[in-house]
């Protein structure tokens, strides 16, 4: 064994919140919604997706390649091959097992571009069943931009992989703006190569229900992941954010900030945040953090922070959750000056988003943040005046 | 011109144990072109009066009537919204000014210019007017790229109160214990900027504290000593020197 293998701790740990990793389906009971990890979804709009049926419907792919950076069209195989974390839940094993195959885009070693790789997945409709496989290889070394937009509408459960080099500067964002009826059930999963640093950032603005899952694992000492997210929830829907840092390895960080608002009868958000710190895993530092924003009656935020430690010999570790209305305080300071009551308003959301989205790090991207952030709260909080 | 006008006015706050009566029967005249101090001990109303007359839903109005004379006529000040108190000529400097993560100094004051206004202010000479402000108050450039109170020392925190008090231009302003927690350097900043809104002329200045120290650098034409919820006594800037040798204790026992 390498140096590197003995930092890092692959043994199964029993824990009820993160199921054992498996490809099999039959590892995956159907869920009656009664288990921990189905609890606060709402089973009966997954539209069936759970069933499993097979279906070659596609989202319309519109990518942006930056030179150096190529696709190509792998077996499933090939793609357990090349090291993706494997399932550790229903709908990324179905995504795995029905896709048929993945997509591979290959981040050359030393790669540096300015140019986002950006990739616009487009569905037709919400009865279009799509299971996506995608694994993202990005050398070592390297420094690279993703960017993974979802539009339009469709049934879509995917598995996408990020399998970053030792060494490699990686920033991702997957923003999910779908029409109001799609669903989407995905799995980000992240390899952190020694000494590589990631950024994930997960924006759930659109759908009838998103259930995301990011999970990151580390491939040796080292490796910083920063975990970030947004959401905004209307009427009726369902936003659900799981994540899972498993420290398996030595000096490793992650930082985890996700903050949601809500508006509307039935919206209804859930964070679930999960951190393992195994045995091995010494000297390293995790926080994670959840803020809701509850802008009118009849939302309901469930945010649940977990920490699972097995070695005392940590540098930090701590969470933080917090779900409250409009501070009053706040608004009237701002209305003391002049600024009306929906102005105040929409200056603490546009606050509230806005320190987050300084931190996604991808420039060509938050203005648009901050204008979809606008749009978001003119729908509702903003009409009654 | 502009006159304040506080007649009767009675404010109660709903505790546990039941709406408690806090100012009871206040008159108060303010004229343009006056500083009124008003002075007193802890718990007497003194910041009851402000936060009433600024219009925060924590403090119901139970009598009496404020108006408000300014150019567009007489407004009664208790019927309108806390936003319109503001649009309408009112200023409230803070005493705990509030934090407001992730908006910046910047556009907080250009939002409240806009609101005060009626319109975006004009970009040259607003960039000017905020630079300007900034420099008389000795803040840092970097400060107006920073969220609005949030890890602001005291000092700073009374300042920014006092710049938007210059860049707001209100018809009458009221200052809640702007001198409490500031050391002397700070304390003749944040005087002078005072001092500068007042040679305007035509404006009002109620200044509520509860030391004689900033009446040394701002001279108040009026010194009123509130006592339980009303003022006990008036008179000119010798009041204040009387209760700076011998205390609130003659006020207090008066009225007890």
């Amino acid at each position: 064994m390498t140096a590197v293998a003995d930092a890092v701790e692959t043994t199964q740990v029993v824990s009820h919140l993160n199921p054992p990793p498996s490809y099999d389906l039959a590892d995956y009971p159907v869920p009656t919604g009664r288990e921990e990890v189905w609890r606060f979804t709402p089973l009966k709009r997954l539209r069936g997706i759970l069933d499993g049926e097979a279906s070659d419907a596609t989202l319309g792919w519109d990518t942006s390649v930056p030179e150096g950076v190529s696709l190509s069209t792998i077996t499933a195989d090939e793609a357990r091959g090349l090291g993706e974390l494997p399932p550790n839940e229903l709908p990324a094993a179905l995504a795995v097992s029905r896709a048929g195959g993945a997509t591979l885009v290959d981040v050359p070693d030393d790669f540096d571009s300015e140019q986002p790789l950006a990739i616009r997945l487009t569905g037709a409709s919400v009865d279009d069943l799509v299971w996506g496989h995608l694994v993202f290889r990005v050398g070592r070394h390297a420094n690279v931009t993703i960017v993974l937009t979802h539009t339009g509408s469709a049934r879509y459960c995917a598995s996408t992989s990020f399998l970053v080099g030792d060494g490699a500067q990686v920033r991702i964002l997957s923003l999910q703006d779908w029409y109001d009826d799609a669903v989407h059930l995905g799995r980000d999963s992240i390899r952190v190569g020694r000494d590589a640093s990631v950024r994930h950032t997960s924006i759930s603005f659109g759908g009838d229900l998103v259930r995301m899952h990011a999970n990151v694992e580390y491939d040796g000492p080292g490796g910083e992941a920063e975990l970030l997210g947004l959401y905004f929830a209307d009427a009726g829907q369902h936003l659900e954010h799981r994540l899972f840092a498993d420290h398996n390895a030595p000096r490793t960080k992650s930082k985890v900030t996700y903050k949601g608002a809500l508006q509307g009868q039935g919206a209804h958000t859930v964070w679930i945040g999960n951190v393992l710190i195994r045995k091995v895993a010494e000297g390293i530092e995790t926080y994670e953090e959840n803020r809701n924003l509850v802008l009118t009656d009849g939302c309901q935020a469930d945010s649940v922070p977990n920490l699972e430690i097995e070695t005392g010999e940590i540098e930090g570790a701590g969470h933080a959750s917090a779900t409250a209305r409009f501070d009053d305080e706040q608004l009237f300071y701002l209305r003391s000056r002049g600024i009306s009551e929906a102005e105040a308003q929409r200056l603490v959301v546009h606050g509230f988003f806005n320190d987050l989205i300084r931190r996604v790090g991808i420039p060509s991207v938050e203005e648009q943040l901050l204008t979809t952030v606008e749009a978001e709260l003119a729908r509702n909080l903003l009409k009654e005046t | 011109m502009a006159t304040l006008d506080i007649k009767d006015l009675h404010v109660s706050v709903t505790t546990e144990d039941g709406d408690k009566e806090i100012l009871k029967g206040v008159d108060l005249t303010i004229r343009e072109g006056e500083t009124h101090a008003i002075m007193g001990p802890n718990g007497s109303g003194k910041s009851t009066l402000a936060y009433s007359i600024a219009g925060h839903p924590k403090y119901t109005v139970t009598g009496g009537s404020v108006t408000l004379d300014g150019p567009d006529g007489r407004a009664d000040v208790l019927a309108m919204s806390v936003d319109e108190r503001a649009r309408a000529g009112l200023f409230l400097a803070m005493q705990y000014p509030v934090e407001v993560p992730g908006v910046s100094v910047a556009n907080f004051l250009r939002t409240a210019k806009t609101a005060i206004d009626g319109e975006a202010p004009k970009l040259r000479t607003w960039v000017k007017d905020v630079n300007s402000a900034m420099e008389q108050l000795k803040m840092d450039p970097a400060f107006s790229q920073r969220s609005v109170n949030e890890g602001f020392s005291g000092g700073e925190k009374k300042r920014h109160e006092i710049m938007q008090l210059e860049l707001l231009d209100p018809l009458v302003a009221i200052l809640d214990e702007t001198d409490s927690g500031l050391d002397i350097d700070a304390l003749k900043i944040v005087s002078e900027g005072v001092n500068r809104f007042k040679a305007e002329g035509d404006k009002g200045v109620l200044l509520i504290t509860h030391y004689t120290r900033i009446l040394r650098y701002i001279t108040p034409d009026f010194v009123h000593v509130f006592v339980d919820g009303k003022v006990a006594e008036q008179g000119g800037p010798e009041l204040a020197e009387e209760l700076e040798a011998s205390g609130y204790d003659r006020f207090v026992k008066a009225s007890a």
